[in-house]
């Protein structure tokens, strides 16, 4: 054993290693990234060949890990929350053919919305699917969990989707690790069941059937999870029910010796017996739960004997939205570790927010100078849908450059809609890695109607919002635009920089006139990415000699 | 033993490279430690901070609570004020003098002084001037690491190990810039509170 500081997200990768890994695939996301960044670094990517590049979005990544799985090896997709909606139709349908070699798909929830649009919760999802859920409490259990979870895939036949929340993905602890080397890769071997992976409807009702079979056995491993433990010992007079991380809070708030019958879970579907003992001995329940009110709710329509009163984010004894603190948790139990509110913990009036805000020398300032100075003359008629990276801050002043964010990919399409019913000009704004992610779709529906839209497409060669990784489309954007059907003549680049600015509207100005679907390409470097290649030697750069597919000799 | 650390600053200020000395140097130690940061968004020059504990016994959350952090260390002024909230009462403050003005309606700085004064025991650190005299203005969170380090339960020759394991892949240069900057910001504060 030895002893490391690791985020979560680390710590889960690192189990993944020990764990005889063979693909990592992810596109990047906060707060789920450093999983994938820390299988890059590792040494095991070359002494064991591991797969570990980027994938052009969650679904394709998901895809490419159930390919793996298919091929008997293991392997896992690491995603965000609203990643995890991009991958959502493999994601359920993979529940349906099961697994081969062992599939996690890492799923990092981000309550209260630190780098989100929203704050979903993905246990939602594992039950919609019906696969098990391990939910970690700490960086030690993120990578016990991957090394069970793989085990666990194997034996069920079943992808497992293993919960983080940003507190845990993005907070260091020291981790007790294995030293005596991974766990040798699973060899490569191909099915020969049909059957089981062509989801035709009759083959699909058939796995339906046994998917459902299988919950009662997957409750019962819940029952039995090393990552959920049941005392009945304490104050019967009120229960405790946790889940994940904020089972730490409840440590916190009691300062290690907790009062109360307590049960703390860390693996889904929900242990109904240990619900069963803890209900029949407290009339009173608190549920403590990052994310969604999910166990709360289920605990509500349980079909027990006892059905003792339910407190929790639904009655108002916890906030309904936003992640848990040590405050929030200690205030529901109403212990005297609640804060004191003397002047000092109130905020100071003279206290000023500091939003984050696009860097010094970004190349984005530029192309918004320009595009707002081409759309001043349109502003009751026209508008600009932006979409997810740095560029989403051309939302603040002083450029205030853009009308719309929803979600991936959606730049271009809400311009398509909103073109069809007459925005003009209807302006697309989208980062280079989201066009790959997500925005080629989107550009074929115009070509296939001729609609008119203009993509102002930012290129700065990197994923920057999440700290500079690689894009699948890097260099490759004109042809893919024509590849598309945007007409040669309308796909032009603009250079965003100061001293060019007035071409650079003029070029847009004249795209914008056009009856038709143009791309304009406004490359220049990532500031970031561009001052750390400056100032240091490139940092461990995602190793080139990877594997790319599964042909690598077994261990 | 327990000490809760929470660290303040701007994106950009090399808040989480200090954040990682501080945990590995406690690591070296012996010491439990848990660390909450903030990646993404949040670190395009709007406000970023840590939540760094440190025990040598298991630690339950990696959030501090409210009012109850034995320090503060603040890399800017106005980031002291915001997190000011989060210290126990007899927690200090070691709080940067140089404001980072990129915001339109930044408060007058000396009401802010005062007022960070009259609300906790604080102690300046003018660290960029520091980092100068170390030989780099990049230093100027290293020098903040030194003048926090009297206040940490571990030893100066761990943090001075843990500094050169961090900087060794930039440099012997870059490693004595930063250990001298250590050594400046570890004594401005004795001489501070000096009587």
């Amino acid at each position: 054993m030895a002893t490391r500081l690791l985020l979560g997200d680390e710590a889960l990768a690192q189990g993944a290693i020990d764990a005889g890994l063979s693909g990592a695939y992810a596109y990047p996301g906060t707060p789920s990234t450093e999983i994938t960044e820390y299988v890059q670094r590792h040494v095991a990517v070359t002494s064991q060949s591991i797969h570990c590049r980027w994938s052009s979005n969650e679904k394709t990544a998901l895809e490419e890990a159930v390919g793996m799985s298919y091929a008997g090896r293991r392997a896992m997709a690491s995603m965000k929350h609203v990643g995890l909606n991009v991958a959502a139709d493999p994601f359920i349908n993979a529940a349906l053919i099961g697994t081969r070699g062992g599939l996690l798909i890492n799923v990092a929830d981000d309550p209260s919305m630190h780098s989100s649009q929203n704050e979903q919760d993905s246990r939602l999802y594992g039950e919609m699917a019906l696969v098990p859920c391990i939910e970690p409490a700490d960086q030690q259990q993120a990578y016990d969990a991957a090394i069970y979870a793989f085990e666990f895939s194997e034996r069920h036949e079943l992808p497992v989707l293993l919960r983080l929340t940003t507190r845990l993905a993005h907070s260091r602890a020291d981790v007790e690790i294995h030293e005596d080397g991974s766990r040798p890769q699973n060899p490569f071997s191909l099915p020969n069941d049909k059957q089981r992976f062509i989801l035709l409807p009759a083959h699909a009702r058939a796995r339906y059937l046994r998917l459902l079979e299988q919950q009662q056995a997957l409750v019962e491993a819940s029952e039995e999870s090393p990552f959920s433990t049941l005392s009945l010992e304490g104050d019967a007079s009120l229960g405790i029910v946790s889940c994940g991380i904020a089972g730490n809070y409840v440590q916190e708030t009691f300062g290690g010796k907790v009062r109360h019958p307590w049960l703390q879970i860390g693996q889904y579907p929900l242990p109904v017996r240990r619900i069963e003992a803890l209900f029949s001995r407290c009339s009173r329940i608190i549920v403590l739960e990052e994310g969604t009110p999910f166990v709360e709710s289920r605990l509500r329509g349980l079909p027990l004997r006892s059905s003792p009163e339910i407190f929790g984010r639904l009655t108002g004894h916890l906030p309904r939205t936003g992640e848990l603190a040590p405050e929030s948790v200690a205030s529901a139990f109403r212990s005297s570790g609640a804060p004191s509110a003397d002047a000092r913990h109130r905020p100071s009036p003279l206290l000023r927010n500091r939003p984050p805000a696009l860097c010094q020398g970004c190349p984005h300032i530029d192309s918004y100078r320009a595009l707002n100075q081409a759309m001043a003359p349109y502003r009751d008629r026209g508008r600009v849908f932006a979409d997810i990276g740095c560029y989403t801050l051309g939302a603040m002043p002083p450029l205030e450059a853009i009308d719309t964010c929803l979600c991936m990919g959606a730049s271009i399409t809400m311009a398509k809609g909103a073109a069809d019913a007459g925005t003009s000009p209807a302006v697309a704004v989208i980062g280079d890695s989201t066009f790959a992610h997500s925005g080629l779709t989107g550009l074929l529906d115009c070509t296939a109607e001729q609609t008119p839209i203009t993509v102002i497409l930012l290129d700065n060669g990197t994923v920057a919002m999440t700290g500079g990784q690689d894009s699948q489309a890097t260099g490759r954007f004109a042809q893919l635009c024509e590849a598309l059907g945007v007409d040669r003549e309308h796909i032009v680049a603009i250079n965003p920089r100061a001293d060019r600015h007035e071409e650079s509207v003029a070029i847009i100005a004249r795209e914008l006139i056009y009856d038709g679907p143009s791309v304009i390409v406004a490359q220049r470097e990532c500031i970031q990415t561009l001052r750390r290649s400056n100032s240091t030697r490139k940092p461990e750069s995602p190793p080139r000699g990877c594997r790319q597919d599964a042909k690598g000799d077994p261990q | 033993m327990k000490c809760d650390i929470v660290l303040a600053g701007v994106g950009g200020q090399g808040l989480l490279s200090i954040a990682m000395l501080i945990g590995r140097t406690a690591l070296d130690q012996g010491l439990r430690v848990k660390q909450a940061e903030v990646h993404g968004m949040a670190q395009r020059g709007g406000a970023v901070h840590s939540h760094l504990r440190l025990s040598d016994r298991p630690i339950a959350s990696d959030l501090i609570a409210v009012g109850t952090a034995n320090v503060l260390l603040a890399m800017e002024p106005l980031e002291a004020l915001r997190h000011l909230p989060m210290l126990a009462d007899d927690g200090v403050v070691f709080s940067n003098t140089t404001t980072i003005r990129n915001i339109p309606d930044y408060p007058d700085e000396e009401v802010l002084r005062q007022q960070l004064a009259s609300r906790a025991a604080i102690k300046w650190i003018d660290a960029e001037r520091l980092a100068q005299e170390a030989g780099s203005l990049r230093t100027a969170n290293v020098v903040l690491l030194g003048a926090l380090s009297q206040a940490l339960p571990m030893e100066q020759r761990i943090f001075e190990r843990a500094i050169r394991t961090m900087f060794s892949r930039k440099g012997d240069t870059v490693v004595e810039q930063n250990l001298r900057a250590f050594a400046h910001g570890r004594s401005a504060v004795r001489e501070e509170s000096a009587p």
